[in-house]
């Protein structure tokens, strides 16, 4: 019972998007805000793993899209936050994809970001009580 | 980095990210990212042996 109260005063603290927003914008950051120290870790190691791999198979990071392909595929990079600004910034991922190897690169790239938008909103529910 | 590697490090990283996401307890965690490592290499490897068959 107290525990309860104890959770639920927890929860109605603060801002109510942060681990959301922190979440997106740096991969596990919404679950290290809520104390999930380990969900955080594999979440953000995951993510991270996938987005580094995506690069170093050569893959590209989206900017200027042509088709609906291209858009799709802008807005899943966008999913991976600050590690997308961070690599535009750096000039990484910006050449011509010239492999079959580097295609996989760009998707694994994408997918990081789909994966980190999920991850962002595990910790929103984490926050809300919706899931425990 | 082989093909297969990829598959691989795919299936790992994602599964990972749905077993904490997608249920609550840390047991049932482990076991549905076990479950969905297990389908994402199985759905690659006999996808790439029907690839094989349909290219002869």
């Amino acid at each position: 019972m107290a525990t309860e109260e104890k959770k639920d005063v927890a929860t109605e603290q603060g801002f109510v998007y942060l681990p959301l927003i922190a979440g997106w914008l740096v991969p596990g950051a919404g679950h290290f805000l809520l104390r999930k120290w380990g969900r955080g870790a594999l979440l953000a190691a995951s993510i991270l793993g996938m987005f580094v791999t995506g690069l170093a198979m050569q893959g590209k990071l989206h900017s200027n899209p042509h088709d609906i392909l291209d858009i799709l595929s802008l807005v899943g990079d966008l999913g991976n936050g600050l590690l997308y600004f961070i690599g535009r910034l750096l000039g990484l991922g910006a050449d011509q994809v010239q492999t079959t190897v580097g295609d996989y690169g760009t998707r694994f790239i994408v997918v990081a970001g789909l994966l980190n938008v999920i991850a962002a909103v595990d910790a929103h529910n984490l926050r809300t009580g919706r899931k425990s | 980095m082989t093909h297969f590697a990829a598959v691989l490090l795919f299936a790992l990283f994602a599964s990972t990210v749905f077993g904490i996401t997608m249920r609550e307890t840390p047991r049932r965690m482990v076991r549905y990212g076990i479950y969905c490592f297990v389908l994402f290499v199985g759905a690659a490897i006999v996808l790439s042996w029907v690839m094989y068959f349909i290219a002869r």
